[in-house]
């Protein structure tokens, strides 16, 4: 759908229209404050600067309370700055009401959660075709949509078992199923790994590197550097700062690289 | 890579073809392989230190082979290596020796340094990752093997993270 739709929405908000060389996300000087329980104010993200290009695999790192969760908070705009300027592919959208945000978030920005937070009482199908209900799908493509995404994520069968009876890896698949199911330009993930077990954990980002290979953006939040190394960008935060911002290594064979990494962990003594 | 040698000489005897081959099979990928000249090599010192010894055995239509079997002195080398626990992981540390002494050098800061480690660290941990895919899950321990070097990994930039919160706390006092 939604291409053309969406080039018109962002025409309308007074944005430019998004291409392919339109970044996905721009932030601009973001600063967001919180409060602790005794009412005093810490500043959680200080000034961050971001660009984030259409295709790109992103991952935050940093030590807990550096602020990278309120930072994907911030892009998602489940939180709203305090100052600073955010742009969705083109589209100026810190100034947005929660409702517009709300209408964003369905189609285009998925959102996948540590706890997956799914709709206990509502089955897989109906968890995945929700949202694409919601953005205005009809009955039959939402239907058609859920079925080619829960066959891509070996989630065939599950379709009227209830979040309840899976396993975390399955539950988060489901999730990751509900956050694509609109075709969203932009999939956020708040450490999507990081209840799982290691299957779980090699399974979530096994499909997110598939995702991303067909071109799918991700900006995910992590403090597993297994997980971020999944990630084609290391955007290392520290309290409330990026302090680096790191291209990890193309594709080559792991020994051609210069230093020996891996087989200098490797080696055993004697 | 003499005691591992000596340790499947232990199973039974073998020639040195077959040795770096259950080496290859046992460790998968991921472990650096000794090469076949490196095998032979090794194995020759350990005949010549009593550890081994080797017998020809005639073949028909390629050269003699060599095999080795263990002597009773290579057997107690092998038991002495199983009964020490080995050493625990490093104290001494390159990276942490540049970090101590970089201050007052005017030639890299703390945090630069920090920085480059971390994405030495990262790319390293990409490359574990790839061989992890890429070996067969079946292997079990070449999978622990990965997974071991993942962990540690893990925990050097964990490391990473409290040196660099630790510089971040002094620079605010100063």
């Amino acid at each position: 759908m939604s291409r053309e739709h969406r080039e018109g929405r962002a025409a309308d908000g007074g944005g430019i229209p998004a291409d392919a060389e339109t970044p996905v996300v721009v932030a601009e000087a973001l600063v967001k404050m919180h409060r602790t329980e005794a009412g005093t104010p810490v500043k959680a993200v200080r000034g961050v600067d971001l660009r984030i290009e259409r295709g790109e695999f992103v991952a935050i790192t940093g030590p807990s309370g550096a602020g990278k969760s309120t930072l994907l908070h911030l892009l998602g705009g489940l939180h709203t700055p305090d100052s600073g300027r955010i742009w969705l592919e083109g589209e100026r959208v810190d100034t947005y009401s929660e409702a517009r945000w709300a209408v964003l978030r369905r189609r285009r920005i998925g959102i996948v959660f540590q706890f997956f937070n799914l709709i206990s009482h509502l089955t897989v199908a109906d968890n995945v075709e929700l949202p694409a209900l919601l953005a205005g799908s009809t009955p039959r493509q939402a239907r058609d949509r859920r079925a080619e995404l829960l066959a891509d994520l070996g989630l065939e069968g599950k379709e009227n078992s209830t979040p309840g009876e899976l396993s975390g890896g399955e539950q988060q698949r489901v999730a990751l199923a509900r956050a694509l199911v609109n075709r969203s330009s932009l999939l956020l993930a708040d450490e999507p790994a990081g209840s799982l077990d290691s299957k779980g954990t090699r399974e979530v980002l096994k499909l997110l590197s598939r995702y991303h290979a067909r071109g799918q953006t991700i900006v995910l939040v992590t403090h597993d550097a297994r997980v971020a190394s999944a990630a084609d960008r290391v955007i290392s935060l520290f309290d409330g700062r990026i302090v680096d911002d790191a291209a990890l290594g193309g594709g080559g064979a792991p020994s051609s690289r210069p230093g020996g990494g891996v087989s200098g962990t490797l080696e055993l003594k004697g | 890579m003499r005691l591992p040698l000596l340790a499947l000489l232990a199973r039974g005897p073998a020639h040195g073809y077959e040795l770096k081959q259950a080496l290859e099979k046992l460790l998968g990928a991921a472990y650096p392989q000794p090469n076949i000249g490196q095998v032979y090599v090794t194995l020759g010192r350990l005949e010549k230190a009593g550890l081994i010894e080797g017998e020809d055995i005639a073949q028909s239509s390629r050269p003699n082979k060599r095999t080795y079997q263990l002597t009773d002195a290579g057997r107690e080398a092998v038991a002495a290596w199983f009964d020490e626990p080995t050493d625990e992981p490093r104290v001494r540390d390159e990276f942490f020796m540049k970090l101590a002494v970089a201050p007052g050098t005017g030639m890299t800061d703390q945090v630069a340094l920090i920085n480059k480690q971390r994405r030495h660290y990262l790319n390293a941990m990409r490359d574990l990752s790839r061989l992890a895919a890429a070996e067969d899950r079946d292997n079990r321990v070449a999978q622990l093997l990965i997974e071991g070097a993942m962990l540690h990994l893990q925990a050097d930039l964990d490391w990473l993270e409290r040196c660099q919160e630790e510089l971040e706390q002094l620079e605010e006092l100063e």
